[in-house]
């Protein structure tokens, strides 16, 4: 377990890297929504998805989508580093003709929904977990959210659906860093989050989305969840690992200039030494 | 070419109002900061509604509060606004003919980054279609400054389109802007090109390239695209050789479909330039997305040769 955990904290560590490659200097790019959510997206992809990157089509693996479809870059980072397509790509991401758009699109490979309008990746998912069940298969459907997004209503019309549907095999994951677009998430109160997941039937586990032991168990345990989907609602940092860009609207889609770019790499690379030194 | 801002001319422009006319009120869904809808909340934030990120209860609200006298100006892109919101806006706004104003931000290929997901090709040809609306186009920020201030003295719906990106300024405060009236930038014999929002100031260049090759092309700018001013658009292409239409948008249900329209009893032949029936994608910058559409002088000054 422990070489294990080291092992994806490494990983992430990478994915942070390619983040930060996608996003070049610059240029706009989403930092903050990329970096909360990079070590769920490690946690899934190389310990808990089954996948193949040779076979992307597979019919019977699991699914993972970005209703937060602005925080692709977290994504594509990790299918790069599966060797969904070559790393050089990561250099070209929101260039014309890119494989690597903006936002998720299917032609990618990797990429299972078109999403950047956010709202609408949990009922994409949850037609996705009723054909698992339809095709007699055993595939399991994450979706990840944003804490902002949750405003949207379409969100709780497929919470309602999938408890109605008992779709044990789709797993929401909620980046909860607490900061949307323009300011904390408390312009707009959403009571309590894990509250009306619990209401609607929805088993739910909290968990902080930087830890990854709570990650990897948080993900085994929902495995074992009959009946009900389940919510992963995990607390993280908006822009971690990026000091100057923690917890701040502001890097929520912003151009990083040559120096915050510079520092942004140190910080990574100390990162790296800090986690094989554990 | 001097250039500007037509979201802040529109931040500033709605504050400004705000302060004669208490009525006015904001929403935004989670963009304020870059509709410029947060100039009013910094002023008078109980005034300003944060809905979250929510567009379709933004629009309903919204309709709640103009059946109880305020004059509300709703905000978000406008991809989400017109798109997410369809259904509200219909039922909601256009069927009573309520008082409300949408404003499209980050409209167009302007978001040239977001891609397909985030760029309008289609906006205005989903508002056209609804009875009751208005729509603006403007060609920059100064226009907007005053078709704000007319969608305010307006009692009725309006769906204002706004661009991310700095267009460049062609027109003063003597400009006369007037909800439903065409505006003539040059004047011309051989064609008359119908344009607005940035294709405006690509004709204008393209206006001089003609000009060296012995084209004299009459410049019209259509801000009000419903209710198209129809008299004279009919006017206009009467003593031409040729109509050509410019737009940053699907050439199905813009302005080059509206100007079709109203000259389908008339013997004229007309070109639309426009985005071809497809969707935008991300690239680097705004013009290299406009250069990759065809929205070009280049491809102005091609169409006007070719059809005259
Ligand atoms: C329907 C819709 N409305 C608005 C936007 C613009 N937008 C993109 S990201 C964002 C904020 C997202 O906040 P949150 O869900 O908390 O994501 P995170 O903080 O993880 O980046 C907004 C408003 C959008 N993409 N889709």
């Amino acid at each position: 377990m422990k070489e294990l955990i080291k092992e994806l904290e490494r990983k992430s560590v990478q994915i942070r890297k390619n983040i930060l490659e996608s996003i070049g200097i610059n240029k706009k790019g989403h930092v903050g929504g990329s970096m909360s959510s990079a070590d769920i997206v490690t946690a899934l992809y190389f310990y808990k998805m089954k996948h193949n990157p040779a076979a992307p089509d597979c019919p019977d693996r699991d699914r993972l989508i970005f209703s937060k479809g602005h925080s692709v870059l977290a994504q594509y980072a990790a299918l790069a580093e599966a060797g969904y397509f070559p790393r050089e790509e990561l250099k070209k991401t929101k260039t014309l003709g890119s494989i690597l758009q903006g936002h998720p699109e299917i032609r990618t490979p990797g990429i299972e929904a078109n999403t950047g309008s956010l709202g609408q990746g949990l009922s994409i998912g949850l037609g996705m977990a009723l054909a698992a069940r339809l095709d007699g298969l055993k595939y399991r459907v994450y979706v990840i959210l944003g804490d902002g997004e949750l405003a949207e209503g379409q969100i709780w019309e497929a919470v309602t659906a999938a408890s109605n549907f008992k779709a044990d095999n789709l797993i929401a994951i909620v980046d909860h860093n607490k900061v949307q677009a323009t300011g904390p998430i408390d312009r707009h109160e959403l009571g309590n989050i894990k509250a009306r997941f619990e209401a609607t039937g929805w088993e739910t586990i909290e968990i902080d989305g930087h830890n990854m032991e709570e990650i990897v168990s948080a993900l085994d345990a929902a495995d074992e969840v009959n009946g009900r989907p389940t919510v992963i609602i995990a607390h993280t940092i908006k822009g971690k690992g990026v000091s100057f860009a923690e917890n701040k609207a502001a890097y929520h889609n912003n151009g990083l200039t040559e120096e915050e770019y510079r520092q942004a790499v140190e910080e990574l690379e100390k990162l790296h030494i800090e986690v094989e030194g554990r | 070419m001097n250039r500007a801002d037509q979201r802040k001319a529109y931040g500033e422009e709605l504050l400004s109002l705000a302060r004669e006319n208490e009525n006015i009120v904001a929403l935004d869904a989670d963009l304020s900061a870059s509709t410029m809808s947060c100039f009013l909340e910094a002023e008078y934030p109980e005034r300003f509604f944060e809905m979250g990120i929510a567009e379709q209860n933004m629009v309903s609200t919204a309709a709640g509060l103009a059946l109880c006298g305020k004059i509300p100006f709703v905000n978000s892109f406008a991809v989400f606004l017109t798109g997410r919101a369809y259904d509200q806006i219909r039922q909601g706004i256009a069927l009573p003919g309520l008082n409300v104003k949408l404003v499209g931000s980050s409209s167009g290929l302007s978001d040239f980054g977001d891609g397909g997901t985030h760029q309008s090709i289609e906006d205005i040809s989903i508002m056209r279609s609804l009875p009751n609306m208005t729509i603006i186009a403007p060609l920059d920020a100064v226009e907007t400054r005053m078709a704000v201030r007319e969608m305010v003295k307006y009692n009725g719906p309006v769906y204002l389109r706004l661009s991310r990106s700095e267009l460049p300024v062609l027109t003063t405060e003597e400009y006369p802007f007037e909800i439903g009236k065409v505006r003539k930038i040059t004047d011309g014999e051989d064609v008359t090109i119908f344009a607005n929002g940035i294709m405006v100031s690509k004709a204008l260049e393209a206006h001089s390239e003609l000009k060296k090759r012995g084209i004299s092309a009459r410049i019209i700018n259509v801000s009000t695209i419903k209710p198209l001013d129809v008299e004279m658009v009919r006017k206009y292409s009467a003593d031409v050789r040729a109509v050509v239409t410019a737009e940053e948008h699907s050439i199905i249900g813009g302005l080059g479909s509206a100007v079709c329209e109203a000259l389908s009893t008339e013997a004229v032949k007309i070109k639309r330039i426009g985005i071809n029936d497809c969707f935008g994608q991300s690239a680097d910058n705004y013009e290299e997305l406009l250069e990759y559409y065809g929205l070009t002088v280049s491809e102005i000054v091609r169409s006007v040769e070719e059809i005259i």
